[in-house]
């Protein structure tokens, strides 16, 4: 199928939005964490991803490749975090934490 | 509600009901899981790809030459949003399902983007979904889905894929993309089936 370029007025966000959310999970901020995109291997920070809210869940896309690279959803009982558009994610933890 | 022409009576507002935990707007709102892909009706396609690999395409033209339904519908939206008498111009799924030899009990719905959903083929038949090209009397605008979006009015509308271009038939249940996350595998809004376990 032939289209032309994406929407430039689509709405997205950048991922600095995902603080909040995430901050449920993770004990540090995840925005500083960078992500490795399956599709394409860009690699970005949390902050800079393509982030969609307001539909049933939060998606978060490669600034590349617009792929999916996290997607999440918080219902009354459970959060669904998915990963599987990340190849790895790194996040930089503060100094002395870990054993030596 | 689906209120399809024939089924129901002209309703007054102060008589609409809601499934539970939804309210009323006015207007339409755009929710978006990703870019709104900007798709050529000349070069646009739909596929039905049967359980045993069969494939039945039709173009863009192929789609306006079959008996169009002016459905009349209400929407519900699993963010809680509620939108009563949507008027639509499409194919129904009859039409279209009746050329592909199948038996498969399941549906999982594609569109440009990857983006994907799952119903019962069953929820696709007797005049309950359509491939919707017109909403109020205009082409279907890209953010609404256009030039082509499925219409499954009685089941949430995360079920109405945006920008559809195909139906995989399977003898196997699969999850689409909210359904993997969390999202109720069916989705009828009257049961406030909308999370997993619901």
């Amino acid at each position: 199928m032939v289209t032309t370029p994406h929407d430039p007025g689509s709405a997205h966000l950048d991922g600095n939005v995902l603080a909040g959310p995430l901050r449920e999970l993770f004990a540090v901020d995840m925005t500083s964490a960078r992500t490795e995109c399956v599709g394409c291997g860009q690699r970005a920070a949390v902050a800079e991803l393509e982030t969609y809210l307001g539909g049933p869940g939060v998606v978060a896309r490669c600034p590349g490749c617009h792929a999916a690279v996290l997607r999440y959803v918080r219902t009354p009982s459970t959060a669904y975090l998915d990963l599987r558009g990340t190849l790895t994610m790194t996040v930089p933890m503060p100094a002395g934490g870990a054993e030596s | 509600m689906a209120i399809t022409r024939g089924f129901r009576g002209r309703r007054l507002d102060a008589d609409v009901e809601l499934p539970p935990g939804q309210y009323l707007t006015q207007d339409f709102p755009v929710l978006s899981a990703g870019p709104t892909p900007r798709i050529d009706r000349d070069s646009w396609e739909f596929t039905i790809t049967t359980e045993a690999g069969a494939t039945h395409s039709w173009a863009w033209q192929q789609l306006l030459a079959l008996p169009q339904d002016k459905p009349t519908v209400d929407i519900h939206c699993v963010t809680k949003w509620s939108k009563l008498g949507t008027a639509w111009q499409g194919v129904s799924l009859d039409v279209l399902l009746e050329q592909v030899e199948s038996t498969a009990d399941y549906a999982l719905v594609h569109s440009h983007g990857g983006y994907t959903t799952n119903l019962p083929v069953q929820d696709l038949l007797d005049g309950q979904a359509w491939l919707v090209h017109q909403y109020d009397g205009e082409d279907l605008p890209p953010e609404h889905g256009g030039p082509v979006r499925l219409l499954v009015p009685h089941l949430y509308l995360w079920k109405s894929a945006k920008w559809v271009n195909g139906i995989q038939l399977l003898e196997q249940d699969e999850p689409g993309f909210w359904e993997t996350l969390g999202y109720h595998e069916y989705g009828d809004p009257w049961r406030e089936q909308r999370y997993a376990g619901d």
